[in-house]
C-alpha cells in the first residue's frame, strides 16, 4: 500500500466459524474432522426425501455467546431461511441460513493497529452473525474427469460473522480476524483450526482515491487458510486493483481465489449478474425462541475475554500493554502463561514468564510452525526452568541452553542441569580463585588495563567464563573481577 | 366372509376372538386387489409377501393374548410415506425404484401397532394435482365410474378403499388431497390439524401445508386409524406437542346445541346446484339431530386459491431441488456437464404438472417478485386464518362443500390447469389456516358421490369425528359400495 499514496483500501470480512458442537446443526450425525468420506452423513445431511431438520440447541447457545461477547444484540426470536442454489455438495439444493432475522446483529471489537508501544486502538463494528449449515466438499483433484463429493461437512453448524467495511489495510484485517479468532476460542465455541477449515475468512476488498466518499467495486477473496495468507492475499488484491485502475481499467465484481503457491489471487467467477438465491422462510423450522432468563444465564457464563484479561495483566502483574495484548491474543497463550506462573508458586515472576513466553518460546514455536498447545516445552517444565533462573542456578544464557535441551526432548530442566553439570557457580570464593588464576596468567594485560585500556575488561570476563565453562554467575564475576583488578594494582605495584 | 363389508371394530373383534386370522384377512384383501386393481390402477406397489409376514407376526401377537385396535388389520399406504425395504415413488419417474433407508414416523407407528401394509397407492406425482392423472404410473379410475377421475392427490388410496380392496388407507392433504378424493369416491376422509401427524418420512410437497391423514368407511374407523398416527414427534419440528385425545371414546359427544356455521359465500357462484342440494339435505339431518345452523362469512376463498398457488409452488420449488440426479433418483444418461446433468435429469424425471409448479414457485420467489407474490400471499394467509378465527366465535363446526362439482371425466381438464385448480377452492383455505377438515359422503349427483366438508378449530378432530359419527349413525351414504365391488372375491 505504501507505494500507492493517494489511494485507500476498504475491507470487510466474512468469517465462517464452525461451531464446536458434538453433532450437526440439524441432525444427530457427528461433526469430527477427517473421518472417511461420507461416513458422518446421515439421511438428513444427505437430503434424502422425507427427512426433516431438527435444530441443535447447543449451536444456538454458542451463537448467542458470541453475540454477548461482542456486545451485540442477541435476538430473542430469530428465524431460518432457505438459500436456494444448485451445487453437488449442497444436498438439498438449498442451504438453511438466517437472512431476515439473524440471531446476532451489531456488536464491535477493538483491534490494535501497529506494533509495540506505537499501536493505536481501532473499533471495528460487526454487521451481524447468523447461524447456518455448512455445505459438503467437492473434491476435484482426486478423480480424473469426475468430482468426488464428501458430505461429512454438510450440516456442520456455522456462524457467519460479517463485519462492516471498516478496515483499511491488510494488517488491520488480520488484526480483526485474529481478534475474532481469539474470541471464539476463549468462548470455547470453535476450535479455530484454519487448516481444517474451522475458521474461514473471506475478504471483501475495494479501493478508492483518498477523499472519495463512494465505495469502489469490490472483489471477494476466498481460500485463505492462514492469517499470513490473508495478509498477503489482501495486499495482492489492493495492489492489483489500484494498478488496474491506474492503467485505465475497471474493477469487476468477482469472487477471486488466493493461490498461496503463486502468491496471487485469480478469478473464480464474476458476480456481475447478481445471484438470486430466492431466500424464503424455511417452513420446516419454527422460530428460534430464547427466553430472557436463558440469555441472562448465558451472559453470566461468559468467560474472561481477551481485552479484560489484558487489562488484568497490566494492572495485576505490571506487564506492558503490548506484552499483555500478545499474551492474551490467543486463549492458549494466555493459559500457558497463567499455568507457568502458577506452577512457579511463590517464586513466580510475571515479567520473567512474559518475557520467555513472548520471546524465546514464541520464536521457537514460530520457527517450527507449532501451536503453543503442542509446545515440546510444556508450561510446567518452563516453570521449573524459570525457577532455576530465579534462584540463580542458571544464567539467562544457560537457561536458553537448558530450554533448547528440553525442547529437544532430553528431559526435565533439573535433570538436564544435573546431567550436564550446568549449575551456575555462585560461590564467591571459587570465582575469586578463578579470577586470581587468570589475572596471574596475564600480567601484561593487567598492566595495560590499569594503564587505562578499559576495553580489556571484557577480555578478562571471557577468559574467566571460559575457565568456568560458562557457569559462573555473570554478576558475581563482574564484581569480583572489578575489585580484583583494582586491588591487584594496589598490591602488585609492578 | 365378506371381510370387505366389515368395519375395523368388527374386524378387530373377529381377530380377537380368533374367528379368523390376520393371515386369512390379509389373503382375502390381497385377493380383492389381485382381482380388481388391474382396472383401477390404484396401487403403484403391492407388497403381498411382506404383508403375509406381517400378518403372521400379528397372528403370533394375537395368539399371545395381545390386543390392539390395529393389530392384524390390513391397510394401504399412500406412496408418499417412506417405507424401509419397499420402494417409495411419489408416483414420479424421478424416484422410480428408490428405497428409503428409514420408515416414516407414521409407518413406524402403524407397524408397531401391528397393522399390515398391503401396498402403496397411486397418487398425483409428488401430491400435485386434483385429478390423480398426474402420475408416472398412469391415471387412477374412480370405482363408481371408470370414465371419471377419483380426484387427487390421494386418489389411489381413495379408489382402493372405495372398491374395498383395503379396509382403510392413509393419505396426505396439502390443499385438499384427502378430502376431495374422499368426496368424489364416496368415502370418509380426515385431514387433521397441521402438526397433529408427523411429517417425518412423508415426502414434502409444500411443508407448511402438508398433513398426513386417513381415508376409510366412517368417522369411527378413521378415529381408530388417526389415533395410531397422531402425536408429537421430535423428528418433526412442526409437529405439535399437544396431547392426543381418545378419538374413539369421544365419538358420541352431544349434538344438542352444536352450532354449525355455513359460509354464505361458499353457496353462491360456481357451486353445482345438485351438490348444494345434497349438502342442504345433510345439514337438515344434522339439525334434526340437535344442531343449529348459523350463517357465517368466509369471504376470501378466491384469495385463498391465489395465495395457495403461490405458497405451495414456492415451497415445492425448494423442496424438490434435492432431486438433482446427483445422489439418488433419476439421472439422465451421459451428462455432458453439471448443468446438463441437472437439466436433463429434472426434465426427464419430473412430469408436466410438477415442472409447472416448480417454475411458478421459482418465479414467485425470485428477486423483484418475492414481495409482490410470496410476501403478499403470506399476508393473505394470515387474513384467511383470522377470518376462520372470527367465524369460530359464532359456531363450533363449519360445514360446506368439498368441491364445486362431482367427479369429472378423465382428461376433462388436462389441458386447462387453471380450471382444475378451481376444484380446490373450498379445501385450500383449511390448509392455509392449518385447521382440521373432514369429508363425509352425503349422497349422489348424476350417479357420482357428493361429499360434505366439516371444518373445526385447531385440534378439534374429536368434535369433527363426533359430528360425522352422529350423521353416519342415521344415514347409510358411507356404506354405499359401487356394484362392481360389492361381491366377495373367491
Amino acid at each position: 500500500m505504501s507505494s500507492h499514496a493517494g489511494w485507500e483500501a476498504v475491507i470487510g470480512l466474512e468469517i465462517h466459524t464452525q461451531l464446536a458442537t458434538q453433532s450437526k446443526i440439524f441432525s444427530g450425525a457427528a461433526t469430527a474432522f477427517g473421518a472417511e468420506p461420507n461416513s458422518q452423513a446421515c439421511a438428513v445431511d444427505l437430503g434424502l426425501p422425507g427427512v426433516l431438520p431438527v435444530l441443535n440447541a447447543e449451536a444456538v447457545r454458542m451463537a448467542a455467546l458470541f453475540g454477548l461477547a461482542v456486545g451485540a444484540h442477541v435476538a430473542l426470536e430469530s428465524t431460518f431461511d432457505r438459500k436456494n442454489y444448485f451445487y453437488p455438495d449442497l444436498p438439498k439444493g438449498y442451504q438453511i441460513s438466517q437472512l431476515a432475522q439473524p440471531i446476532v446483529s451489531g456488536g464491535a471489537v477493538v483491534i490494535a493497529v501497529g506494533e509495540g508501544d506505537k499501536a493505536v486502538q481501532k473499533t471495528i463494528h460487526l454487521t451481524r452473525a447468523h447461524l447456518e449449515e455448512d455445505a459438503g466438499k467437492s473434491l476435484h483433484e482426486d478423480f480424473a474427469g469426475a468430482t468426488g463429493i464428501d458430505l461429512n461437512r454438510a450440516g456442520t453448524p456455522l456462524i457467519e460473522i460479517v463485519s462492516e467495511p471498516e478496515m483499511s489495510s491488510a494488517a488491520e484485517a488480520v488484526a480483526y480476524a485474529r481478534k475474532i479468532h481469539a474470541m471464539v476460542q476463549y468462548l470455547g465455541i470453535c476450535d479455530g483450526n484454519m487448516q481444517e477449515g474451522s475458521f474461514r475468512v473471506d475478504a471483501n476488498v475495494s479501493v478508492r482515491r483518498r477523499g472519495d466518499t463512494q465505495l469502489g467495486t469490490r472483489t471477494e477473496v476466498k481460500n485463505v487458510n492462514s492469517f499470513r495468507f490473508l495478509e498477503r492475499a489482501i495486499d495482492y488484491e489492493i495492489n492489483r486493483q489500484i494498478e488496474l485502475i491506474e492503467d485505465g481499467g475497471r474493477v469487476q465484481q468477482q469472487t477471486r481465489l488466493y493461490d498461496p503457491n503463486k502468491d496471487e489471487t485469480r478469478m473464480m467467477r464474476t458476480k456481475e449478474a447478481a445471484d438470486d438465491y430466492r431466500y424464503f422462510p424455511d417452513p420446516d423450522l419454527l422460530p428460534v425462541i430464547i427466553k430472557p432468563e436463558t440469555l441472562e444465564a448465558w451472559r453470566a457464563s461468559l468467560p474472561e475475554l481477551p481485552d479484560a484479561k489484558a487489562a488484568r495483566y497490566q494492572a495485576h502483574y505490571g506487564l506492558s500493554a503490548y506484552d499483555s495484548s500478545v499474551l492474551t491474543s490467543a486463549k492458549q497463550t494466555a493459559a500457558y502463561f497463567e499455568q507457568t506462573l502458577a506452577a512457579m508458586g511463590k517464586a513466580g515472576d510475571a515479567k520473567l514468564v512474559a518475557n520467555w513466553v513472548t520471546g524465546t518460546l514464541a520464536a521457537q514455536l514460530n520457527k517450527e510452525g507449532l501451536e503453543i498447545s503442542l509446545s515440546p516445552v510444556p508450561a510446567d517444565l518452563l516453570a521449573q526452568l524459570l525457577l532455576r533462573v530465579v534462584d540463580n542456578t542458571l544464567s539467562n544464557k544457560l537457561a536458553k541452553e537448558v530450554f533448547d535441551a528440553v525442547w529437544a526432548g532430553e528431559g526435565t530442566p533439573d535433570g538436564i542441569i544435573e546431567a550436564r553439570g550446568l549449575k551456575q557457580i555462585t560461590d564467591t570464593g571459587a570465582i575469586e580463585a578463578m579470577v586470581g588464576a587468570i589475572l596471574a596468567e596475564h600480567p601484561d594485560k593487567v598492566a595495560e588495563y590499569r594503564a587505562g585500556k578499559d576495553k580489556l575488561f571484557g577480555f578478562f570476563v571471557g577468559l574467566v567464563m571460559k575457565a568456568a565453562k560458562g557457569k559462573a554467575n555473570p554478576q558475581q564475576l563482574n564484581d569480583v573481577l572489578k575489585s580484583s583488578l583494582g586491588s591487584c594494582g594496589e598490591e602488585g605495584g609492578v | 366372509m365378506s371381510y370387505h363389508l366389515k368395519t375395523l371394530t368388527q374386524l378387530r373383534a373377529g381377530l380377537a376372538s380368533r374367528a379368523f386370522s390376520a393371515r386369512e384377512l390379509t389373503v382375502s384383501f390381497l385377493n380383492r386387489m389381485a382381482a380388481h386393481d388391474g382396472g383401477l390402477n390404484s396401487f403403484i406397489t403391492q407388497t403381498p409377501e411382506q404383508a403375509l409376514l406381517a400378518a403372521d407376526l400379528a397372528d403370533k401377537r394375537l395368539a399371545a393374548g395381545e390386543t390392539g385396535p390395529l393389530l392384524g388389520i390390513p391397510y394401504a399406504h399412500k406412496d408418499i410415506f417412506c417405507t424401509a425395504g419397499v420402494r417409495t415413488t411419489c408416483a414420479s419417474k424421478m424416484l422410480g425404484n428408490w428405497v428409503a433407508p428409514y420408515d416414516a414416523s407414521v409407518h413406524q407407528k402403524l407397524a408397531a401397532a401391528g397393522a399390515v401394509m398391503l401396498g402403496k397407492t397411486n397418487m398425483d406425482e409428488f401430491a400435485m394435482g386434483s385429478s390423480n392423472e398426474n402420475s408416472a404410473f398412469g391415471a387412477v379410475k374412480n370405482p363408481w365410474d371408470h370414465t371419471a377421475v377419483p380426484v387427487g392427490s390421494s386418489g389411489g388410496s381413495a379408489a382402493a378403499f372405495a372398491a374395498r380392496l383395503v379396509p382403510i388407507a392413509t393419505g396426505s392433504d396439502t390443499g385438499g388431497s384427502i378430502r376431495q378424493p374422499a368426496a368424489y369416491c364416496g368415502i370418509t376422509g380426515i385431514k387433521p390439524t397441521y402438526g397433529r401427524v408427523s411429517r417425518f418420512g412423508m415426502i414434502a410437497y409444500a411443508s407448511s401445508l402438508d398433513q398426513g391423514g386417513v381415508l376409510g368407511v366412517s368417522a369411527a374407523d378413521c378415529a381408530v386409524m388417526l389415533q395410531a398416527m397422531a402425536g408429537h414427534d421430535a423428528r418433526d419440528s412442526t409437529s405439535a406437542p399437544v396431547p392426543v385425545p381418545d378419538y374413539v371414546a369421544q365419538l358420541n359427544q352431544p349434538m344438542a346445541g352444536l352450532r354449525i356455521g355455513v359460509p354464505r359465500q361458499w353457496f353462491t357462484q360456481g357451486l353445482s346446484v345438485s351438490v348444494a342440494a345434497r349438502i342442504d339435505d345433510a345439514l337438515l339431518e344434522l339439525e334434526a339431530l340437535g344442531a343449529t345452523r348459523v350463517a357465517i362469512d368466509l369471504p376470501d376463498a378466491p384469495l385463498a386459491l391465489a395465495a395457495y398457488y403461490l405458497i405451495a409452488p414456492a415451497e415445492a420449488s425448494s423442496n424438490l431441488s434435492r432431486f438433482d440426479g446427483v445422489r439418488f433418483g433419476h439421472r439422465c444418461a451421459d451428462p455432458q456437464d453439471l448443468n446438463d446433468l441437472y437439466e436433463r435429469s429434472r426434465s426427464e424425471g419430473f412430469g408436466a404438472e410438477v415442472q409447472r409448479r416448480i417454475l411458478i414457485g421459482t418465479y414467485a420467489l425470485s428477486a423483484g417478485y418475492y414481495d409482490a407474490f410470496y410476501v403478499r400471499a403470506q399476508r393473505a394467509r394470515r387474513q384467511i386464518a383470522a377470518h376462520f378465527a372470527s367465524a369460530f366465535a359464532h359456531c363450533d363446526v363449519i360445514a360446506g362443500p368439498v368441491a364445486p362439482n362431482v367427479a369429472f371425466d378423465l382428461g376433462a381438464h388436462s389441458k386447462d390447469p387453471a380450471t382444475m385448480y378451481l376444484e380446490d377452492i373450498y379445501t385450500i383455505p383449511v390448509n392455509l389456516a392449518g385447521l382440521p377438515g373432514m369429508s363425509i359422503p352425503v349422497g349422489f349427483a348424476g350417479g357420482r358421490p357428493v361429499g360434505m366438508q366439516l371444518i373445526g378449530p385447531a385440534f378439534t378432530e374429536s368434535r369433527l369425528l363426533s359430528v360425522a359419527h352422529h350423521y353416519q349413525q342415521h344415514t347409510d351414504w358411507h356404506q354405499q359400495i359401487p356394484n362392481a365391488y360389492r361381491e366377495d372375491v373367491v
